[in-house]
Order: structure tokens, then C-alpha cells, then sequence
């Protein structure tokens, strides 16, 4: 067991150790989604949902492998979980809010190839969370992700409309801006110890 | 099957060429960010990072290649996934057991192979449609590509944020240390460096091609 107060492991995987801006995990959607800011809330709203489930289930898998003593399953069970979670999550939006589902399109099922969700499941294991403690982590890592992502695309939506030269248009414009946000993030280390 | 034996070289080659250079799974496709930018503090986690991903790269396309008739299309991707889990098992174990400190420095990175991008995507864009050979050269090829531009962000990295490289001081003892570089925000700094190198490369030599033809065109 894992003595971390409650309030610090949320600050951790929210603000101090964000998920994207100082772990690189889920870097793919943090570029591809952030170039509108509408698209970015709901992308982070529909990840931080996935990870609450995925981290109640991975607790559980963890559980079962260490009874059956079978610990070399563990990664192979976690991302069969995750890909099944997003296959649920998808089929129960299409149910009940078509309207939701077609706003988040091809977004929902490229979740399963996030590593922020993978990566969420191996780190609280590796760090023998209680289940309290898990969903606290995952609501933290979500909502870190979702923070980063909404500030990303604020930016990227000022920068659409100012005048860069031309070889630093794109993917090198954006990797920049991502560097700049990271060093601000920085600035919250030693927050919550 | 292709007719004469010589064809079969040259397509083979060519499909190994391609990932070094003009298809290079980070500089120009953008794929597998993450390990990109998280494991690249040192030239030597870059490259044991590399090797890894270019094991599983290729074992899993050799696999899926060699069942691609068997797998029904509606849950192909959760068979790949499952394979490509497979090997990671097998490369995190095998890491571990030859250097136990290797195996903290890159830490949850080599599990999360699994969900690289670039891995599931030659599975469903190319090993899934070829043949055994075409895909072994491909893996080859992308995952030669892959630790390439890992080494490229890691050396850069490592001798300007630790003034060393493989761990050997390159620098007299006045050197001070980028610590930035070897920070969170150095692996987007250097990468965006390098994306802008060769932007800029691509954008010279289409001014030259323009260049050339308004000449001819003169002329």
C-alpha cells in the first residue's frame, strides 16, 4: 500500500507531473486534436472518462493476476481491457446521445491507442495505489490532459492568425509552443512534495 | 508472385530505403511520438529504445504477415494489438534480464511499445497486405528509420544537456550544461529543431527545382 495523502496525488497527476507536458504520454492526440478549442474539450472529456474506467478495471486485473500469480499477463489483460472500455464507451454514447457521437467521430476509437491510458494502469500499479487512491489518480491524469489539451489549442487558435515565416509552419510551430507550455508547467514543481 | 528473381531484390530494397529516409516514421510521419520525446534524455536509453521497438516491429510484422489470410477483418486490429503485446512481454523481460538499469531508465516506456502508433500502423497498412519477405524488409526498414531519428534527438540531446555522449565527456570542465535539454521541454525543443532542418532542406530544394524550370523555360 501506498501512503500518499489523497489532495497530493491528485495535484501530482494533474499539475506537477502532467501526463502529457512531463511524461510525453498521449503526445499523438495532444497534436493532432488541439487545433480547435471545441474539439479539445470534448477530446479530453471522452479520455478522462475512459481512464476512470480503464483504472477501475486494471485495479481489479491487478488483483486477479497477483492471485493466480501470473504477473507476465499483466500487459496483455491491460490493453485488452482498454481496447474493450472504448469499444463500450463507444457503443453506449452511440445509444444513448447520437448527437455526442457524432461529434467526437474518429476521435472515441483512436483512444485505445493512447498511451496516457496504458500508461495510467502500469504506473499505479507500479506504485500499489489503493482503490481510493486509483480513481483519485485517474481523475487527476484526466483532467491534466484535458487542461494541457485546452491550453494547446487556445494557443494554436491565436497562432492560426498571426504571420510565422514559412518553414516554421506545422508540426515545428506546434512542438515549440509545447515546449514553451511544458517550462511554464515547470514552475508547479515542489507544489505538493 | 513476381517473375524473375532480381525484381523481387529490388522491391525488397526499395521498401527498406523508404522508412530510412523519405517515409522516416518520425521526421516526416510523425508517428510514436511519445517514446520519441521521453526516452531521448541520453544517446544510449535512444538507442536501446530503438532496438526494441525495431524487435517488435519486425516480429510482429513477420507475424501478422504470415496469418493475414487467417484473421477475419472485423477484429483484426485486437489481434494485432495482442500480438504486438506479445513481443513487448518478451523484449521487457529479455531487457530486464540483461541490464537491470536500463530497465529502470526507461522505465513503463518499454510497455508502452504496445500502443506506439507506428507499430500498429505498418500491422494494418502494410504486413496485413504483403508478403512475409515485403514485410520483414519494411519492419527493417522503419524500425532502422525509427532508432535513427531516437539517436538523432538523443546524441543532440545528451552532449548539449550533459555535455557527453554514451557517457563519455566531450567537453573541458568549463562547459556549462544545457540542463534545459535534458528536461521535459528539451525533447520538444530538439525535435522541433530537427523537423525545422529539414523544412528548411525541402523548401530549398523545391526554390531550386522552380528555379531550374523558369531557367529551361527561358531557355
Amino acid at each position: 500500500m501506498n501512503g500518499d495523502p489523497l489532495w497530493s496525488i491528485f495535484l501530482n497527476a494533474c499539475l506537477i507531473n502532467n501526463f502529457v507536458l512531463a511524461y510525453f504520454l498521449g503526445i499523438c492526440p495532444f497534436l493532432g486534436v488541439s487545433g480547435k478549442l471545441a474539439t479539445a474539450t470534448r477530446m479530453g472529456g471522452a479520455v478522462t472518462f475512459v481512464m476512470l474506467v480503464s483504472s477501475t478495471c486494471a485495479f481489479g486485473i491487478n488483483l486477479a493476476l497477483n492471485a493466480i500469480d501470473a504477473p507476465y499477463l499483466k500487459l496483455i489483460s491491460f490493453i485488452a481491457v482498454i481496447a474493450s472500455t472504448v469499444q463500450l464507451v463507444e457503443m453506449f454514447i452511440k445509444k444513448v446521445s447520437p448527437a455526442l457521437f457524432r461529434a467526437l467521430g474518429i476521435f472515441l476509437p483512436l483512444i485505445t491507442t493512447n498511451c496516457a491510458i496504458l500508461g495510467l494502469a502500469l504506473f499505479q500499479t507500479n506504485k500499489a495505489y489503493s482503490f481510493i487512491q486509483c480513481i483519485f489518480y485517474a481523475l487527476g491524469a484526466g483532467l491534466g490532459f484535458t487542461l494541457a489539451l485546452i491550453l494547446m489549442a487556445g494557443l494554436r487558435e491565436k497562432l492560426d492568425l498571426m504571420a510565422v515565416p514559412d518553414v516554421v509552419r506545422g508540426a515545428a510551430l506546434t512542438l515549440m509552443l509545447a515546449g514553451l507550455l511544458s517550462i511554464a508547467f515547470m514552475g508547479f514543481a515542489g507544489l505538493g512534495g | 508472385m513476381a517473375a524473375s528473381g532480381t525484381t523481387v531484390d529490388r522491391r525488397g530494397t526499395d521498401e527498406f530505403i523508404k522508412g530510412l529516409w523519405k517515409e522516416n516514421p518520425v521526421f516526416v510521419q510523425l508517428l510514436g511520438m511519445c517514446p520519441v520525446l521521453a526516452v531521448t534524455n541520453t544517446a544510449m536509453n535512444a538507442l536501446a529504445m530503438g532496438l526494441a521497438t525495431m524487435f517488435v516491429l519486425v516480429m510482429s510484422n513477420l507475424v501478422v504477415s504470415s496469418l493475414r489470410r487467417f484473421i477475419p477483418k472485423q477484429v483484426r486490429i485486437a489481434t494485432f494489438i495482442l500480438v504486438i503485446a506479445t513481443f513487448v512481454t518478451v523484449v521487457d523481460y529479455v531487457i530486464a534480464a540483461i541490464s537491470l538499469e536500463l530497465h529502470k531508465a526507461l522505465g513503463a516506456f518499454i510497455a508502452l511499445i504496445v500502443v506506439n502508433c507506428l507499430i500498429l500502423g505498418r500491422s494494418e497498412a502494410f504486413a496485413s497486405k504483403n508478403t512475409v519477405g515485403m514485410s520483414l524488409m519494411d519492419g527493417l526498414g522503419m524500425g532502422v528509420g525509427f532508432a535513427f531519428a531516437l539517436f538523432c534527438l538523443g546524441s543532440v540531446r545528451e552532449i548539449l544537456g550533459s555535455g557527453s555522449l554514451f557517457g563519455i565527456e566531450l567537453f573541458h570542465a568549463g562547459f556549462q550544461d544545457w540542463v534545459m535539454m535534458v528536461l521535459p521541454s528539451g525533447g520538444f525543443f530538439t525535435l522541433a529543431g530537427w523537423l525545422l532542418l529539414f523544412n528548411w532542406l525541402k523548401k530549398r530544394k523545391q526554390t531550386r527545382e522552380q528555379q531550374v524550370a523558369a531557367a529551361q523555360e527561358v531557355a
